[in-house]
């Protein structure tokens, strides 16, 4: 039977990506000075079930990393090891380095081999620094009283010794005590022998002659047989497994239960004190995973797919019914109503199936914040709130980036020095709020620094150095709104305090393309705050229908600035084949829709036509279309799940009717308006 | 990777020797059959949203329930006379490695077993389809079927109906 | 009627392989995701075989070992444990709390079948 492996590869990378990122969060709130058992734990705990799935998928470079960072780990859970910030460093390295290494296996993304070679090397030292303090140092331990361990004891790749200790035939209440006895040094096992005898294994940090010490106290050390070992690495050659003898495995649970030998039972054993504690840190993430279940995100999607056929389905029943006597069908028109309900709850509570929280994006912060900080020698408090504030998975993945642009902004533009902020009488340490709150439909996430703020003089300068159209007299928010211009800010003479707004322009642009606005709210000296409005959704997109012919388009509303019908004398042919239209003191490129997509208009003269004058990528222009049918929240279907892309078309969504409407891809047609002529852009 | 109905008729046959099903349907003066297993439904024709600047064989695009699927008109694709759409006119809803499409036609007439010996070689010449499109010929008593490859068909460049053709 | 094999495993990737590798080979499979998981699957139907991680959080393989073993139904059923570590310490306190065997991870699925053929077939 051949099986192939890679086909859990994905569960393993999922479950992977999700360790690491507790384990980063969990580094980051330690306290070094006293760090808490519980958190120790669960690192440990992450960085082994990593270890066991790369072995068994045989990602052996993340098995390496693992088992070095997990040993490590493991001294320090138990208090063998102090934690220090050059582990908590090391650790966040080495995380980022099997984050890299996951990249690599997964998408093919190219491997750092030097980053892996210096945070194995840190890790190793780290680990031999403590080797050299251990307590027992063998040579220095002869044991006189051990005829039997002739040669010196090694320690396993952990600084552990692996004793044997054969008992000679002793009550069962001797074998008891000296089990607990010895349980406290380490981790302690039985087995019974052959010939009816006990024999422990230990496992401790401690040396021979503290086990004769003890041992001493019941039985004549001479009788012991002592043999130290470390744990054999798993050979290739050896089977992997094991079956216990019948008699040995029946023997065995008896004596299990009357001698108390399991460490579990030694409750002052440090060792013992820490696995317990281990313990209750991971009850609440067992409770979590057992009680959700992983789902794709296809199937997720289908889901709401039916529920938006549902929606539509509903909206023709209530249009039918509305023409129905109130009277006569008063029952039938309050169950169509209470089924309406029952479709809206549906239709939430499918839309909350694809919502995550946040935190999914915010956790990755305060380690970019702290290692940005560091760099630049700035001290910042880093905030959180509303992290568990919910958004649409496509929109969570996608507001990565812009984020990320902005809070390295504030790190790096807003918040000031600390001698600088200590002369303008603040606190040396800047503050920096992420925040996210539900408003209405949308989502808000603001970037909040206590910084030097936007200089307003500084930005006119560099407006007026582009051509921009500025005046000194602008109200501040139409100032900042500046620094969106495209090219605006790419200039080095702005990477300075002031000038911040290094590639605002691309922020703006993923910002709109996902349906949302960014403001920008700022005081010189005070701070400054950028806010980002979001659609909760993806799948749900207000529009707003035009006509042209007998054809309806859907316009998403968010590039929508206004309609208005133009007088003859604003519109200009401008060249043989293009139109400009004035508005508002401004001329706008025309874009004849029905000219791009080949269709019979009403309407060619655009003054008696409507003009939609939509913005997208800072460029305005006017959309000529018949007629408009009005605003409606619409459902967005993909075009290409059984068709192809087709140029100027993002999507398309059910009517009312059944029908289906397409929605207009804004942004393309705004860029092909920057060409326009007969040129067939679309084709 | 590249299971081609080719491939299915083979391997089918192997099995029960029962032959394989065809949908018989008519286009112009011929009777043309496909994989009965490639077939999803049969629907009458419903008013289309139009794709600009699309080929004229491709009327555009439906509903149904809650997906959108193109449709296309093989009447005008290979140009068999002036198409009519009434309440008799049938959309074959077929499902092509996942992807689906409605293909208008004449009129759909039955399904049709044919065992292995009742297909022979395609004609070189006298169908609207390519050769490359074409199994065979399928010879039930009197009738004739021309089997088309729908698979290498509807994911040909000349449908534009993928990616990576329609560039 | 196929034989039926709990599966115990906090990890996600490592259920699946163990469930996916064990059906394969004819054997009805069902997952548990830590000690108490198994435990309570343990006792809404006897299996006839148990392959529990060592290492999980909460209850771990061996309490889930001896917990079974204290139950009437699971006294001759075979345990099979899953260690990171091939050491014979663990092997001992596999044994001792009552498992009939072992198997070293990280092993693939030949292996796993092998030894489950061994001890029920």
């Amino acid at each position: 039977m051949t099986i192939d492996m890679s086909q859990f590869y994905q569960v393993f990378f999922d479950e992977a990506d999700e360790l690491l990122a507790e384990m980063e969060k969990l580094l980051l709130a330690l306290d070094v000075s006293a760090p808490d058992n519980e958190d120790l734990n669960a690192i440990f705990r992450a960085a082994h079930s990593i270890k066991g799935g790369a072995a068994t998928f045989a990602f052996t470079d993340i098995t390496e990393v693992t088992h070095m960072l997990e040993s490590l780990l493991d001294r320090i859970r138990k208090g063998e090891m102090a934690l220090t910030t050059e582990h908590v460093d090391t650790f966040l390295a080495a995380k980022d380095v099997l984050n890299m290494q996951m990249e690599g296996h997964h998408h093919g993304a190219s491997v750092d081999q030097d980053a892996v070679g210096s945070v194995c090397a840190r890790l190793k030292q780290l680990s031999q620094g403590i080797v050299a303090d251990a307590p027992a140092v063998p040579a220095a331990a002869p044991a006189p009283a051990a005829p039997a361990a002739s040669s010196a004891p090694v320690a396993d790749a952990d600084g552990q010794f692996h004793f044997r200790i054969e008992l000679p035939e002793v009550p069962q209440r001797d074998v008891d005590a000296l089990a607990t006895e010895l349980g406290l040094l380490g981790s302690i096992t039985q087995e019974i022998l052959a010939d009816k005898r006990v024999a422990f294994t230990l496992i401790t940090g401690e040396g021979k002659d503290d086990i004769v010490a003890i041992c001493s106290f019941v039985l004549d050390p001479d009788d012991l047989k002592i043999t130290c070992g470390s744990a054999p690495a798993p050979a290739a050659a050896e089977p992997g497994y094991g079956i216990f003898e019948t008699e040995k495995a029946e023997a065995a649970p008896v004596a299990a239960a009357a001698a108390p030998a399991q460490p579990a039972a030694a409750a002052a054993a440090p060792a013992t004190e820490a696995k317990n504690m281990g313990r209750r840190a991971t009850d609440k993430e067992v409770g979590q995973e057992s009680s959700s279940i992983r789902v794709g995100v296809e199937k997720v999607d289908q889901l709401i797919n039916l529920v938006g056929e549902l929606v539509i389905t509903q909206a023709m029943i209530d249009q039918r019914i509305a023409a129905l006597d109130p009277i006569h069908h008063e029952r039938l028109l309050n169950s169509a109503s209470q089924l309406s309900r029952n479709t809206r709850d549906l239709q939430e509570a499918v839309m909350s199936i694809r919502m995550m929280p946040m935190d999914y994006v915010f956790s990755r912060f305060p380690r970019m914040v702290r290692d940005l900080a560091g760099k630049l020698g700035k001290q910042v408090e880093f905030v959180t709130r509303g992290a568990a504030t919910e958004l649409d998975k496509g929109l969570i993945e996608r507001i990565v980036d812009p984020l990320t642009h902005l809070v390295r902004n504030s790190v790096d533009h807003g918040i000031e020095m600390p001698e600088q902020r200590r002369a303008s009488g603040k606190k040396e340490a800047g503050r920096l709020i992420l925040s996210a709150a539900h408003q209405g439909g949308n989502i808000v996430i603001e970037v909040t620094d206590d910084g030097g703020g936007l200089n307003r003089e500084r930005i006119l300068d560099k407006a007026k150095q582009q051509g921009l159209p500025v005046t000194d007299s602008m109200p501040d928010a139409e100032v900042w709104q500046l620094i969106f211009a495209p090219g605006f800010s790419t200039a080095a003479v702005v990477t300075d305090v002031s000038g911040r707004g290094v590639g605002m322009d691309v922020v703006k642009r993923n910002i709109t393309a996902m349906g949302g606005t960014v403001d920008i709210r700022s005081m010189t000296g005070v701070g400054t705050t950028i806010s980002i409005s979001l659609p909760l959704t993806l799948a749900i997109l207000d529009g707003m229908s035009v006509k042209v012919g007998e054809e309806v388009y859907i316009l998403p509303l968010g590039y929508v600035i206004e309609s208005l019908q133009p007088a003859a004398v604003d519109v200009k042919e401008i060249a043989a084949d293009g139109q400009v239209v004035k508005v508002r003191e401004e001329y706008l490129p025309l874009i004849p829709l029905h000219q791009i997509f080949a269709i019979e208009p009403l309407y060619t003269d655009p003054a008696k036509g409507i003009i939609v004058i939509l913005e997208s990528e800072g460029k305005k222009a006017a959309l000529l279309v018949d007629s408009l049918v009005g605003q409606q929240q619409v459902v967005v279907k993909n075009l290409e799940s059984n068709f192809r892309k087709v140029a100027g078309i993002s999507g398309a969504t059910i009517l009312g009717d059944g029908g289906v409407s397409l929605i207009l891809d804004v942004a393309a047609l705004l860029r092909s308006s920057r060409q326009l002529s007969n040129d067939p852009i679309f084709s | 990777m590249t299971n081609t109905t080719h491939m299915n008729h083979g391997s089918k046959d192997a099995g029960d020797g029962a032959g394989d099903e065809y949908l018989a349907f008519t286009l112009g003066r011929e009777e043309y059959g496909i994989d009965i297993l490639r077939v999803q439904e049969i629907r009458g024709y419903e008013p289309v949203t139009r794709i600009a600047n699309a080929p004229d064989f491709i009327k555009g695009v439906v509903n149904l329930r809650g997906t959108i699927i193109p449709v296309v008109d093989m009447r005008i694709k290979f140009r068999l006379g002036q198409p009519t759409y009434d309440e008799f006119t049938v959309v074959i809803v077929l499902n092509i490695a996942g992807r689906v499409v409605g293909m208008v036609v004449d009129s759909v007439s039955d399904v049709m077993t044919l065992s292995p010996d009742q297909v022979r070689p395609a004609p070189e010449v006298g169908t609207v389809f390519d050769t490359e499109f074409l199994i065979g010929l399928g010879a039930l008593g009197e009738r004739m079927l021309i089997l088309v490859d729908i698979d290498r068909l509807m994911s040909s460049s000349d449908m534009g109906l993928i990616e990576k053709f329609a560039a | 009627m196929n034989k039926k094999i709990l599966a115990v495993d906090d990890s996600g990737s490592l259920r699946q392989m163990l469930s996916f590798s064990l059906k394969a080979a004819g054997y009805d499979v069902i997952e548990a995701v830590d000690g108490q998981d198994g435990l309570d699957k343990a006792r809404m139907q006897t299996v006839d075989l148990v392959l529990t991680d060592q290492n999980m959080p909460g209850m771990d393989g061996l309490e889930l070992i001896k917990a079974l073993r204290k139950m009437k139904n699971y006294q001759n059923v075979p345990i099979l444990m899953l260690t990171t570590e091939s050491g014979d310490d663990i092997k001992a306190m596999g044994r001792a709390a009552g498992a009939n065997g072992w198997l070293v991870k990280p092993f693939d699925p030949a292996r796993l079948t092998e030894v489950v053929r061994k001890l029920i077939g």
